[in-house]
């Protein structure tokens, strides 16, 4: 029974209790005593967080100043105002200049079909969408124009954005997280360069143009994958890359970056902003240009403000990569559609584009004959392939600062200007450039 | 001597947790806090599920109006019945899953191409489970094409589908007249007739659709530097500068105005926008919760006694960021009490009125006007053309040095193309109609209705006994629905008696709370709210 049970154990323990070593009872009744000192011993914290009082707390606020949202030591830049339609004649600061400044390269702006579907189109939707695409912001007009594109480019599907800046901007970070890598060229424009930023990626930078360097990157790469094989299995790799450079206005070379494709098993996405409706037989870009399957570049980014002359962007590609950008794309999926009347206009644009593929033929011919004009120039470095629409012109030899280049070059265009030829200076944001171009 | 508001629910038995923080917060660290005992009686609400908080503090002199807002909360049940629905469709999704690998089941997702399958793949399986699983069984409630004017009424394009919803066909049939709830329309200006699209039209013939050019370069036209007079006059500040696009108006200016060695204290509930142009400045980013001024203060304390984390540094600036409306809760930002905050500890203030503006106010001018302040408390006021205006893009306003400094500083002004002219257009001479200078009142008038219409629907929905969050005065109106078959059947349903609503779920919400959101528009006439209801 029970009672005689317990009593015994305790009887047990109790013999136990003289049973046992002298040390061993000790040792029992040190941790015994240094326990109960613990528990009963004041309690502190790990690190000395200053204790300030409230009063100091209060000084400290009150001295506190805050530097002034914006700093006034900068350079008061006054834009030039142009009056009435941007076209070929264009009128700035009062005065009527042939227009060599605007991206406007299909001539496409002055262009009376367009303007008469987008005024077709804003008598029937008026002019805004209110609405992002998901909730009632998705006009049959953004899918007209979503499939045509799909078809002159000859891929499977293509996707809108509302502002050119936002196209690349969004879709690099909707596929490269944290962890992943790309491998961008140093002459890569501002929006890419925000794009990667967004993305948190690890970026590697290669010498502009330079395939060498960028093989000597991607075997350093699988160097590094050997080593640690379950890492590389999850990290994605990308190649970013533009058609037709904004600011050294050269061309990539393709076909060898598709065959580094296949060798290393990277990703390649192409921003064909300046090449769209440039290069090529049909104005369908670099890749009709070099003679390569579309279906080796994964992903196509341009935005339709150059040579389709409305605003806006898309990417293109084959369906398993664009329609992750559906749920995905920070600009697409939380920020309004493109006005309908501008998605009429670039369609019309399209169709004129095909209609008619001599307009390609005719540019091209019209920029060798500017780029031969201009090469002879004295003092001024001519940067750019024959057959780019939008060229460079450098200073030959530096005046020691950028500052100083900067000002020559303005009165070179005020010069320009003043013989009716409208020039302009490309402009950067001096502190926010990774690489800097050179003044031009 | 700072003073916060509290509330003292204390004779209150009935007591839900009331969502907006305003409950009393007894560990406050400002030992001079002086507390409020006041609390009109007569305020109190008689229904047993609801609450209306109502700020009668220290503070009430800086409000000219009460402020109402309720947040309830779930009731338990509820939440239970949720997590269990969506407990089902993951298991369900599991198993669909793994009848897809092993082929039993159709797929109908696109593939990788052949040569490219030994590459690493592009997609995580698991970040896809959402969109594969879930998303695709209701995804017909989004995405609905439209072929009119997003006015009050719109046609839709219908669609089927012959395999659940994986891919849609047009059928070539337009629903007609389908009462539109979900456009932030809130004036009225998206139309295709009337003075704004006449000259709208004109300017498209004259100056063509697109500049061909960034705003510092050649594609500054005169139309642009009068919009942004008109803007500037028509929020009572100094300057203002527009920019093609909302999204990327916050998200390219925020980086121009802080960096490295600065402290954004934003809202938990911040777009999307908001977030991405702090994460892009580099500055640290502090986060206080919904709404919550105590949160604030604390943050603020906080930061200016310790300086920057490790070095103790202090901070180079503190930019303050919140929104006029938030989109999801329709609740308003506390604009007094966030003012007085601001100019007790020296911050900056960036407003976002991407929502509000033209929404709020008696005359149309936003969350400044609505409150009263005086606009030159705000440091940056950004807002949005899309939403009221029924054109795009958006635009920074304040002082001058401050929008001459964005001006040559901001990345869109030096990359990004400028502004399409005839949207231009449309935005000078919706406001005009706004300010009521094109001489007629339509744009009192506007403003007045969609005030009116606001309050007799929410009070309609109230009494029907749904649960609405958010501000008696907002027109965003979110109701609650919570459980993950409710989304898709109130989408479907709604649609079948000819009305069109917007219903979110996760991840734009948190995952029990989903909820049907409505926009209300000056456009609504009485017995198309009626018919809602």
């Amino acid at each position: 029974n029970m009672a005689s049970g317990q009593q015994w154990v305790l009887v047990e323990m109790v013999q136990a209790f003289y049973e046992a070593p002298a040390y061993h009872l000790i040792l029992e009744g040190i941790l015994i005593l240094w326990i109960i000192r613990l528990v009963f011993s004041k309690t502190y914290k790990l690190h000395e967080t200053s204790k300030l009082t409230e009063k100091e707390k209060e000084d400290l606020i009150e001295e506190w100043q805050p530097e002034p949202l914006v700093s006034k030591d900068h350079p008061s830049l006054s834009y030039d105002v142009v009056t009435g339609p941007p076209s070929h004649k264009i009128i700035i600061n009062g005065k009527e200049c042939i227009n060599f400044a605007s991206f406007n390269f299909l001539g496409l702006l002055d262009n009376e079909r367009v303007k008469v579907s987008a005024l077709a189109s804003l008598k029937k939707y008026g002019v805004g969408t209110c609405g992002p695409r998901g909730f009632y912001g998705t006009f049959d007009v953004h899918l007209e124009l979503e499939t045509h594109l799909a078809k002159f480019m000859k891929t499977e599907e293509a996707i809108i954005y509302s502002y050119g800046f936002a196209t690349i901007a969004s879709a690099i970070p909707a596929y490269s997280k944290r962890g992943d890598i790309i491998f961008v060229d140093e002459a890569a424009c501002f929006s890419i360069q925000k794009g990667l930023q967004a993305s948190r990626s690890l970026i590697k930078y290669f010498k502009h143009n330079d395939m060498e360097d960028l093989e000597r990157l991607l075997k350093e790469q699988e160097l590094e994958d050997h080593k640690n094989p379950r890492k590389a299995r999850v990290t994605r790799k990308f190649i970013v890359v533009e058609g037709l450079y904004i600011n050294t206005a050269d061309i990539c070379p393709l076909p060898k970056l598709v065959k580094l494709k296949y060798k290393y098993k990277v990703r390649i996405f192409l921003e064909e902003s300046m090449s769209f409706g440039v290069l090529g037989e049909h104005g369908r870009g670099v890749t009709e240009h070099f003679g390569i399957n579309i279906e080796d570049i994964d992903l196509i980014s341009a935005n339709m403000e150059n040579a389709v002359a409305s605003i806006g962007g898309f990417c293109c590609g084959r369906s398993f990569v664009i329609d992750h950008q559906r749920l995905s794309g920070q600009g697409y999926c939380f920020s309004a559609s493109l006005p309908p009347m501008l998605a009429a206009a670039a369609i019309e644009a399209l169709s004129i584009m095909e209609e008619d593929p001599d307009i390609f033929t005719v540019l091209r011919e019209k920029c060798k004959h500017v780029y031969k004009a201009l090469e002879g120039t004295p003092g001024l470095k001519l940067v750019g392939v024959p057959f780019a629409p939008a060229l460079h012109l450098q200073l030959e030899r530096s005046l020691g600062s950028r500052d100083a280049d900067m000002q020559l070059l303005r009165t070179i265009v005020d010069h320009c200007l003043e013989r009716r030829v409208a020039l302009t200076l490309a402009r950067y944001l001096e502190k926010d450039e990774r690489f800097l171009p050179p003044p031009r | 001597m700072t003073e916060s508001p509290t509330t003292k629910p204390s004779s209150w038995e009935v007591c839900h947790g009331v969502k907006n923080g305003l409950t009393a917060d007894r560990g406050c660290l400002v030992k001079s806090l002086h507390r409020c005992n006041e609390w009109h009686p007569n305020n109190r609400c008689h229904l047993a599920e609801q609450e209306e908080v109502n700020v009668a503090s220290q503070y009430g002199t800086l409000y000219n109006r009460p402020f109402v807002e309720s947040f309830e909360e779930t009731p338990m049940l509820v939440a239970v019945l949720t997590y269990m629905g969506y407990g089902i469709l993951t298991i369900f999704g599991y198993l669909r899953d793994f009848l897809r690998h092993w082929k039993i089941e159709k797929c109908h997702i696109a593939r990788e191409k052949e040569e490219q399958k030994d590459f690493v793949p592009l997609y995580q399986d698991f970040e896809n489970f959402y969109t594969r699983n879930l998303y695709m069984r209701i995804r017909d409630s989004w995405n609905r094409p439209i072929c009119s004017v997003p006015g009050a009424k719109m046609d839709l394009l219908e669609q089927a589908s012959h395999d659940f919803n994986w891919t849609f066909e047009y059928t070539g049939r337009i629903v007609q007249d389908v009462i539109n709830l979900g456009s932030y329309n809130y004036l009225g200006f998206a139309e295709n007739t009337g003075p704004c699209a006449d000259s709208a039209a004109e300017v498209t013939m004259k100056y063509g659709v697109g500049v061909a050019s960034t705003r510092q370069e050649i594609g500054n036209l005169e139309k642009h530097e009068e919009m942004e007079k008109l803007v500037a006059r028509f929020l009572g500040v100094e300057s203002a500068m527009a920019f093609g696009m909302g999204f990327a108006t916050n998200s390219m200016n925020i980086p121009a105005l802080v960096g490295k060695g600065c402290l954004i204290l934003s809202d938990e509930l911040n777009h999307t926008s908001l977030v991405l142009g702090a994460r892009l400045s580099g500055s640290t980013i502090r986060v206080f919760k919904h709404n919550n001024m105590q949160s604030l203060e604390k943050l603020l304390r906080d930061a200016i006694v310790h300086g920057q984390p490790r070095t103790h540094r202090p901070w180079k600036k503190i930019l303050i960021v919140v929104e006029g409306i938030y989109s999801m809760e329709g609740s308003i930002v506390r604009l007094p009490e966030v003012i007085a905050l601001k100019k007790r500890y020296r911050a900056y203030l960036y407003l976002d009125e991407a929502h509000s503006i033209g929404a709020l106010g008696p005359r149309g001018r936003g969350v400044v006007d609505y409150f009263g302040v005086d606009s030159h408390d705000v440091d940056v006021m950004m807002g949005t053309f899309t939403k009221s205006f029924g054109a795009a893009g958006g635009y920074i306003a304040g002082k001058q040095e401050l929008i001459e400094y964005l001006r040559s500083h901001s990345h869109s002004a030096v990359y990004a193309t400028s502004m399409s002219p005839p949207v231009v257009e449309q935005i000078i001479t919706s406001m005009k109609c706004i300010m009521g200078e094109d001489g007629t009142t339509i744009g009192c008038e506007r403003v007045r209705q969609l005030a009116e219409n606001t309050v007799y629907f929410r009070k309609r929905l109230r009494k029907m006994g749904f649960i609405i969050y958010g501000n008696k005065d907002s027109p965003v109106i979110p109701m609650m629905l919570y459980m993950p078959a409710k989304i898709g059947a109130f989408g479907r349903e709604m649609l079948k008696r000819n009305i069109g609503v917007v219903v979110v779920g996760f991840p734009a919400t948190p995952i029990i709370e989903s909820r049907a959101r409505f926009c209300i528009s000056a456009a609504h006439t009485k017995d198309m709210l009626d018919r809602m209801v």
